[in-house]
């Protein structure tokens, strides 16, 4: 399912903020649900072999969403999300920390916006991501590096696997 | 021993050396001068970094500065490329996803 669908990525590094924008070919009300459902997020936003796992999630303003991120060997890298700001189907705004298997936080965080709109069928999201130190802009691409290493294993796997049926 | 840079970034100590001197080349007294610990131990630090060649020391009369090797930092950028690349999948996992909630809605 190729498209020719907008994806921008940039970082700003004295800002400490990163900068995602992407575009969806359905309608808001689907995008909006995609990112705002626990039972939704958790079969898109782990990178495979990863899977997402959320233990709760009140999507309301002060509500929280724990949830893991889970490494083919099982490991569970926990987060905390506490949303601060919700405007149905346009924007909604919330802290991010990692956090341990209690649900203990581990400052500092980021926090993150999401702008969503839709023209011609087609759903924007833009989001930025703040952080609050340079290292934890850091950790967080740290943990993104950890992930992209096992994709690329993923990949591995699947060219072996290609190659070994011919 | 060769090092590696992901090891080189993973100490808080180390990671607010490479902030500082990002933005000028300083003696190691100066570096010292914004850390608690001691001149030792922000002297391993540098060493730790010299190694990994984050950061090179050029003679300057009779002071040695610290600067930072700009070519080597790019390796780091690598990382946000793996983070782009991380968000991407996501992205397309969610376009199939949303193909599938769209032939629901439908019905």
């Amino acid at each position: 399912m190729e498209t020719n669908l907008l994806f921008e990525f940039t970082v700003n590094k004295p800002e400490k903020t990163v900068h995602i924008t992407r575009e969806f070919d359905a309608d808001l009300p689907l995008v909006w649900d995609a990112f705002t459902k626990k039972e939704l997020l958790d079969q898109w936003v782990a990178p495979k072999p990863w899977t997402a796992r959320t233990k709760y999630m009140n999507f309301e303003v002060g509500g929280r969403r724990f949830y893991a991120m889970v490494s083919p060997e099982g490991m569970e890298k926990w987060s905390v999300q506490e949303y601060t700001s919700i405007t149905p189907k346009t924007n909604f705004k919330m802290y991010n920390t990692f956090a341990d298997a209690e649900e203990n936080k581990e400052m500092p965080g980021s926090a993150w916006d999401y702008v969503f709109t839709e023209q011609n069928g087609v759903t924007k999201v833009s989001i930025t991501i703040f952080n609050d130190s340079l290292s934890r802009m850091e950790k967080m691409i740290e943990m993104g590096f950890e992930q992209g290493f096992k994709m690329s294993i993923d990949h591995l796997d699947n060219l072996l696997s290609t190659l070994s049926q011919k | 021993m060769r090092r590696d840079i992901f090891q080189a970034i993973a100490d808080p100590t180390r990671r607010a050396i490479i902030a500082l001197i990002a933005v000028q080349a300083m003696t190691p007294n100066a570096i010292a001068e914004h850390f608690d610990s001691t001149r030792q131990a922000v002297s391993k630090h540098l060493k730790i970094l010299i190694e990994c060649e984050l950061i090179k020391q050029e003679p300057q009369g009779r002071e040695i500065y610290y600067s930072l090797e700009v070519e080597k930092m790019k390796e780091i950028d690598e990382w946000l490329l793996q983070f782009r690349a991380i968000w991407e999948k996501s992205f397309n996992q969610l376009d199939g996803l949303l193909a599938v909630m769209k032939t629901q809605t439908e019905k």
